[in-house]
């Protein structure tokens, strides 16, 4: 599944595009504590988490995540979406919880 | 090392909002380079580490980086307290971070030890109130 396939699920808000919707989505990854992420978040993987400050998209980036969902009704804040803009980063979000948000990716990615 | 390309940056101190500019403009030049992606991600992943490290304990510093055909070396150096006990801060989850930058999703204890697993070598120099440098190397 690609990323704008998720995407065209509807099921989340689109908060940034990206400039790499056409990506595969490898997994699913959870964790709100960036420097586990860090060293965890598999290349292409979608990203399911709570923190959504502008490290998280540092870490995304670097750590060449496919797309962020940001689950509870998680917020972007200012300097985060300008980061996500300027480094073509996909964010979504949800008011799911970050496990219902997960294993609905991961059922569509195993579907 | 007469075909090396060479990048030198700043990291400034307490600049939380930009930590990974660095390791963000050296990935893009890399990626530029056309290495490969895998080798890439290692590199930007060991050197976001230490420039998250660099502003969490060090004042900021200085950040070398070094490519050639062979591999690509990162020095990073900075002028902070220096590590006391190195064998310890490798210890993964051992961590002297502030709950300022606990609350931002840091400080785990992970830092040290990712650099080492991204890379295929790393040696860190330190003194304590001198400051540390880091030098990690990634083969291509």
């Amino acid at each position: 599944m690609t990323v704008k396939e998720l995407m065209d699920k509807g099921w989340f808000k689109v908060i940034n595009e990206g400039d790499d919707t056409e990506r595969d989505i490898e997994k699913v990854f959870c964790c709100d504590l960036l420097s586990i992420a860090m060293g965890k978040a598999p290349a292409g993987c979608a990203w399911v988490t709570v923190m959504g400050n502008i490290n998280t998209l540092a870490v995304a980036t670097l750590a060449d995540a496919a797309v962020v969902i940001l689950a509870e009704n998680a917020a972007l804040d200012e300097n985060a979406t300008a980061k996500a803009e300027q480094q073509g980063v996909c964010v979504l979000a949800t008011d799911m919880p970050i496990f219902d948000a997960a294993l609905m990716i991961h059922e569509a990615l195993n579907a | 090392m007469e075909d090396a390309i060479v990048l030198k940056y700043q990291v400034i101190d307490g600049e939380f909002q930009r930590a990974g500019e660095v390791s963000s403009d050296v990935k893009h030049k890399l990626k530029q380079l056309g290495v490969p992606a895998d080798i890439v991600r290692k590199v930007a992943i060991a050197m976001y580490e230490g420039e998250v490290n660099m502003v969490i304990h060090a004042n900021g510093g200085e950040i070398t980086v070094e490519i050639t055909p062979e591999q690509i070396r990162m020095i990073l150096a900075d002028v902070g307290p220096g590590i006391p006990d190195v064998e310890k801060a490798m210890q993964a989850g051992y961590s002297t971070a502030s709950d300022a930058t606990r609350n931002l999703g840091f400080g785990a204890g992970m830092g040290l030890p990712n650099m080492k697993k991204n890379t295929d070598s790393m040696d860190i120099e330190t003194k304590l109130g001198e400051g540390t440098t880091i030098t990690m190397v990634v083969r291509l």
